[in-house]
């Protein structure tokens, strides 16, 4: 079996506390939701924390509070099983509880949390591997080694955003609450994710993410389309989020499109969003928008699938995702 | 069939299939009982409820007072010279017991004797990253990782060979310094008729490549062992196996211990597929650091190593050249088959005959011709997997025949009928079959899929297609040829009427436990419940020579009821006397021995045991089996005969994505000419199983390799080698033909294997009627579908696949005329070759209608 590293663990029950902790052992400290994502990792040894901070214990976390006239707020300790199955969710966010009710598999949803979803580790077919394996191929950027196997003149990190809840609070412009020793701060789902795979939050390590706000569920709708092998355990290898506000008369008066698990960020396509406004969700309308967001998808070679078919789906799957919310 | 002249059955040649050898049994009562109260019945399996109580015990289960574990350091380098090993620091750590390196066991072993080229630990040389080279024992598995990393290894690094094309471009450096030459390990050349007269008088001719991705077997458990070694100087090995005959062989050697003194116990598996059939270094590492610790040391290999040790699935390059007259009857048949058989020989030496051997077996093929070659590269190892070997070709083979009717405008199903081989004959490379329903099974899912109301009539976009394939019921010789038996069963009766059977063979899931149960019971007229099984034992059971080639059912089968009848034999003595009844009106049923013309005049089982112990002492009984005698005599006809052939027909509905290229399977229906069924519901879960890896297959599941750094496995792991989900298995219809065999137990055929052969071809065939693309290759996954979609769309070739085949210098085949064209099965440049003469000397079965031309 492969077997996890050492490492102090601790079990606040307060928020505040949880902070403390992880503030007095800076950079050696990792919080741990569900560990769906972090236990993996430091197995193999991309992630090796001496000090885990363990956020199961605190019950604040794992409430969901508001109402969807005014925007809901979400735990970040709320389980994705939960996320899939709330009826408040599902009534006001379909696209929220559809997009966690297709992330990995049931007894992973039972453990992962839409906090640990959105503050995923970037991925990468040689990054995610375990030690041994990258010895082999003399690691690579983000962890041990030198250069980047994907693109080896880049100097930066192409490890891809894999989570299917980003680019829906991406798209819906939802908002984060963190909490760390200076206190709280909101941070957009817009600015949370860095353009690179090794910097790919910009919040700092010590904040813990205490709750997503969702928007007021009204006037707009959104929709999510997860391309993947396999329609269970597989991480997506294109995301599709989509909101529009539409008039009464469906003319199309916003439009956000968001591609996730092709950049290491989730990325909103303002062009693909732009030449919908003013329309109608024609087939002609969603066609172009399509065109536009597969000509600025840049896949690589890091995730299941040929680089080159996944770019040449993009189009599709946008279109897909439009052609829901007509 | 509508030709009767000159068929193989009845040209002469057919004084080869009689025999006086033994055939399977079908026991009948002491008296005249009809019909089975166990055989062909639904009994649950003797395993089930462990299993489904999660109280089985699987090999990592076990543990021992003071047991160490072990830890595999693995080759980092795809291809090197080992310089040095410094343990020194791994030595130190405290909690470490015995680190060892290669040269603590330098004999080879191999589970082929011509393929003795494996080390336990590498000595001087690593072949392909995950090669093991060295091993530590420690107090735990996280003191063993450490100390696996705290030694420094300095390796030179070699070429490393990436495919087949490489290893014929690259002779040096070796991998082996044996087999043919370069880095070729086997080579294979033999034709059965003239094949190119045969396709030069053909009506049509059809020359294809295909190319069949590597896949391997992803048992849900992971390989485990756990060795003693006891103070008397014997050591005891308890592990995942399905061979514990052949791992019993190898330790001995290895270790250079008496085999008396060896014990090796196979536990049921979670799973094999082929997977468990090799001896692994990990076996024989843990038996060596219990003889040097004096302490019981366990190793359980994570995932990572799971696909390292490997034997699965050889990738294979294929072109097929096929004539036929204008009816599509075959005429001839020019296979070649371009093999990556990975780093050590495993058993590729049979995988490579295994590629040619059974494409002759469904269809009547006239003459037959089949080179292949097999090349070593830096990755791990190839061996076999459900189908071994035969998978490959069997693909080519049937998208061919499908390619063949739709450029002749003729129905794929009526070209495969008026091809099939006729029961109880003879193919050209001297296969002898008996039992053969293939046409039931083609007119079944033909029937059950409403066929016709759907080929070339569904929607773009949805598609069905049709395949076929044969399997063996276990290979005509052993491994290392004798004449002892390949199947030994005891039993013990007991006075409290218990029974305890004894046989060799492993359980890996696929219920051979319960099959022994089954047929022991059935003979002696008791209940399954009352059977205590005992298998996989090299110290307490008689050597059945293990769970692969599909042979268990059929050679322990036949074991079983002779030892079971030889059970019964003096307990009918015993009866008939104390009750002065004739043994022949005796019968053994529902725990009775009983007057058949007076039922209730009778004892029970437990009874006549005591009355016969009584009578003549402790009651046990063995039987054996030995496979019937194999007509062919050319170098190489050893693989390919079996006492029984199993036949499938498989109908595949799909739904294709035209847009992606992606593929889902809704449906398929599926015939399996089983012979007879040991137990349905076992035989059903065969068939289901064997869908479901085929549709892995089919659409995804790949050995991939990367070149950075050397060749490395893409990803060693179960979430990145993609196999499918239960979401993506298609709903089975299964269909079970009966038809006896003379040759099985009760009539009985495989099911282990067989049903998986037609699954990706029927896919490959209903993708190209869903969307009119050929993807000539397997996994057909959308990338593919879709370039050849777009191609199309562009007026270029629909089609996806493989465009050439590297050169290779192909020898003079052997020549062997087939069995209608008279020889004794021998080459005939083989000095002791007899030509027979015939009747008819041109013999071709489709004569007649040839000479017209
Ligand atoms: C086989 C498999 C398949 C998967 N498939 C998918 C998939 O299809 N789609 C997908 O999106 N994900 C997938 N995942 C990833 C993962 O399971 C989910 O994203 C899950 O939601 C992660 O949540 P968690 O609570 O388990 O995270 P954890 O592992 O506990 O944490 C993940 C990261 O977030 C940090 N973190 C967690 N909570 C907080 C907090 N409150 N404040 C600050 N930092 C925090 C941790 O320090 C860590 O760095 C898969 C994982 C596996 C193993
Ligand atoms: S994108 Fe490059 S640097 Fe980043 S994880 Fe992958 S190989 Fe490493």
């Amino acid at each position: 079996m492969l077997r996890l590293p050492d490492f102090d663990y601790y079990a606040p029950s307060t928020a505040e506390e949880a902070v403390r902790v992880a503030a007095d052992h800076g950079p050696d400290a990792a919080y741990v939701a569900g560990g769906t994502d972090l236990y993996p990792n430091m197995k193999r040894r991309q992630q090796t924390p001496a000090v885990v901070v363990g956020l199961s214990r605190i019950s604040a976390l794992r409430e969901i509070t508001g109402e969807a006239s005014s925007g809901l707020r979400i735990g970040a300790g709320v389980t994705l099983t939960r996320l899939a199955e709330d009826e408040r969710v599902r009534a006001a966010y379909p696209s929220v509880a559809y997009a966690a009710s297709t992330i990995s598999t049931p007894l992973l949803r039972n453990m992962g949390t839409i906090g640990g979803n959105l503050l995923l580790d970037t991925r990468c077919n040689y990054y995610d591997q375990t030690y041994e394996w990258r010895k082999s191929i003399d690691f690579c950027m983000k962890r041990d080694g030198e250069i980047c196997w994907v693109a080896p003149s880049s100097p930066k990190c192409w490890a891809v955003n894999s989570s299917d809840e980003a680019p829906l609070m991406v798209a819906l412009d939802a908002k984060l609450r963190f909490v760390s020793p200076e206190g709280e701060r909101e941070i957009p789902a817009r600015e949370l994710y860095g353009a690179d795979g090794i910097n790919y939050l910009t919040k700092r390590p010590d904040e813990l993410l205490l709750d997503v706000c969702l928007p007021p569920a009204n006037g707009w709708r959104a929709a999510y389309v997860k391309l993947r092998r396999r329609a269970s355990f597989d991480f997506p290898v294109l995301g599709v989020a989509a909101r529009v506000k539409t008039a009464a008369d469906g003319t199309v008066e916003e439009a956000t499109v968001v591609l996730g698990a092709v950049h290491p960020s989730p990325r909103i396509i303002e062009e693909a969003g732009a030449v919908l406004v003013g329309r109608k969700l024609t087939d002609e309308a969603i066609r172009e928008a399509g065109e536009i967001a597969q000509h600025l998808a840049r896949p690589l070679d890091n995730t299941d699938f040929l680089p080159h078919w996944r770019k040449q789906v993009v189009a599709t799957h946008v279109g897909r995702a439009l052609a829901g919310l007509r | 069939m509508g030709v009767s002249n000159g068929t193989p059955k009845d040209n002469g040649a057919n004084g080869h299939g009689q025999t006086t050898e033994p055939v399977g049994r079908h026991p009948r009562g002491e008296g005249e009982r009809s019909d089975s109260a166990v055989v062909g019945k639904p009994f649950v399996k003797v395993d089930s409820r462990s299993k489904v109580l999660g109280t089985m015990k699987f090999a990592d289960d076990l543990t021992l007072p003071r047991m160490l574990h072990a830890k595999l350091l693995r080759s980092t380098e795809a291809h090197a010279r080992i310089v040095s090993i410094d343990t020194t620091r791994a030595e130190a750590l405290e909690g470490v017991y015995a680190v060892l390196t290669g040269r603590s066991m330098p004999i080879t072993y191999g589970i082929l004797p011509v393929s003795q080229d494996e080390h336990a630990l590498c000595v001087d040389r690593v072949r392909y990253i995950g090669d093991p080279v060295a091993a530590v024992a420690a107090v735990d598995e996280e003191t063993a990782e450490a100390a696996c990393r705290a030694i420094d290894v300095v390796y030179e690094r070699l070429t490393a060979i990436d495919s087949v094309k490489t290893a014929l471009e690259t002779p040096e450096p070796r991998i082996h310094d044996y087999g043919e030459e370069g880095n070729i390990h086997k080579r294979v050349d033999l034709e059965f008729g003239n094949v190119d007269e045969a396709l030069a008088s053909s009506h049509h001719v059809r020359e294809d490549l295909f190319f069949y991705e590597g896949n391997t077997h992803l048992p849900l458990e992971q390989h485990a062992s756990l060795a003693e070694w006891h103070p008397d100087g014997k050591v005891t090995l308890w592990s995942s196996t399905q061979t514990p005959h052949y791992v019993h062989r190898a330790l001995a050697k290895v270790l250079e211990l008496p085999p008396s003194r060896v014990r090796v116990v196979a536990i049921p598996n979670g799973g094999g597929f082929g997977g468990k059939s090799d001896i692994f270094n990990h076996e024989i590492v843990v038996a060596k650091l219990a003889m040097v610790t004096g302490r019981p040391v366990k190793i359980c290999l994570t995932r990572e190593e799971v696909f390292y040790c490997h034997r699965g699935r050889h990738p294979v390059l294929m072109r097929f050249r096929t004539g036929v007259d204008e009816r599509g009857r075959i005429l001839g048949m020019h296979s070649q088959t371009y093999i990556d058989g990975g780093a050590y020989g495993s058993y590729g030496v049979a995988s490579t005959f295994y590629t040619g051997a059974l494409q002759t077996v469904t269809y009547h093929v006239d003459r037959y011709k089949f080179d292949s070659v097999r090349c070593f590269t830096n990755k791990p190892p190839c061996g076999p997997k459900r189908g071994h070997g035969t998978p490959q070709p069997r693909f080519g083979l049937e998208v061919q025949i499908d390619k063949i009717a739709a450029d002749l405008g003729l129905d794929p199903i009526e070209v495969r009928k008026q091809n099939l081989v006729e029961p109880h004959s003879m193919t050209a490379n001297w296969l002898r079959v008996g039992s053969m329903g293939l046409g039931p099974c083609i007119d079944k899912v033909v029937e059950g899929s409403d066929w016709y109301s759907k080929f070339r009539k569904l929607p773009y976009g949805r598609g069905v297609g049709l395949a076929c394939g044969s399997y063996l019921s276990g290979a005509g010789l052993p491994i290392y040829w004798n004449d002892m038996p390949h199947s030994g069963v005891q039993i013990k009766l007991d006075r409290s009427g218990g029974v305890a059977v004894f046989c060799g063979a492993t359980d890996i899931g696929q219920g051979s436990d319960s099959v022994l149960a089954f047929i022991v019971a059935d003979v002696l007229g008791i209940d399954p419940v009352d059977i205590r099984v005992v298998c996989g034992d090299t110290d307490l059971t008689p050597v059945d020579l293990g769970s692969y080639s599909s042979r268990v059912t059929l050679m322990m089968g036949n074991a079983a009821i002779e030892a079971a009848e030889r059970a019964r034999a003096p307990l009918a003595e015993a009866v008939s006397k104390k009750l002065s009844i004739p043994r022949s009106r005796l019968v053994f049923g529902g725990n009775r021995v009983f007057d058949a013309e007076n039922p209730e005049t009778g004892v029970t089982f437990a009874e006549a045991v005591q009355f016969a112990e009584t009578s003549i002492g402790t009651i046990g009984s063995t039987g054996s089996y030995k496979p019937p005698r194999a007509p062919g005599r050319y170098k190489g006809a050893g693989v390919g005969p079996s006492p029984a052939y199993s036949y499938s027909a498989a109908v595949a509905e799909v739904d294709v994505d035209p847009e992606t290229g992606l593929v889902a399977v809704e449906r398929i229906w599926i015939a399996h000419d089983i012979g007879r069924s040991i137990n349905p519901t076992l035989v059903m879960g065969q068939v289901e199983g064997s869908v479901y890896m085929g549709l892995g297959e089919a659409l995804m599941e790949a050995m991939e390799y990367r070149g950075n750094r050397g060749v490395v496995h893409k990803f060693p792991s179960m979430l990145e080698y993609k196999s499918p989900t239960t979401m993506e298995m298609c709903d089975v219809v299964t269909y079970l033909i009966e038809d006896p065999d003379p040759n099985g137990p009760y009539g009985a055929k495989e099911v282990g294997q067989g049903p998986l052969l037609p699954i990706m071809p029927a896919v490959a065939n209903a993708v190209f009627d869903a969307v009119g693309v050929r993807v000539d290759e397997v996994p057909i996954s959308a990338e593919k579908v879709l370039k050849a979609i777009l191609a199309k769309a562009e007026g270029k070739d629909g089609r996806y696949g493989p465009a050439k085949t590297p050169a290779v210098e192909w020898h003079e085949p052997h020549r062997v005329p087939p069995p209608w064209e008279g020889g004794d099965g021998r080459a005939i440049d083989d000095p002791k070759h007899m030509p027979v003469p015939l009747a008819d000397p041109s013999g071709h079965r489709y004569k007649h209608d040839m000479s017209g031309d």
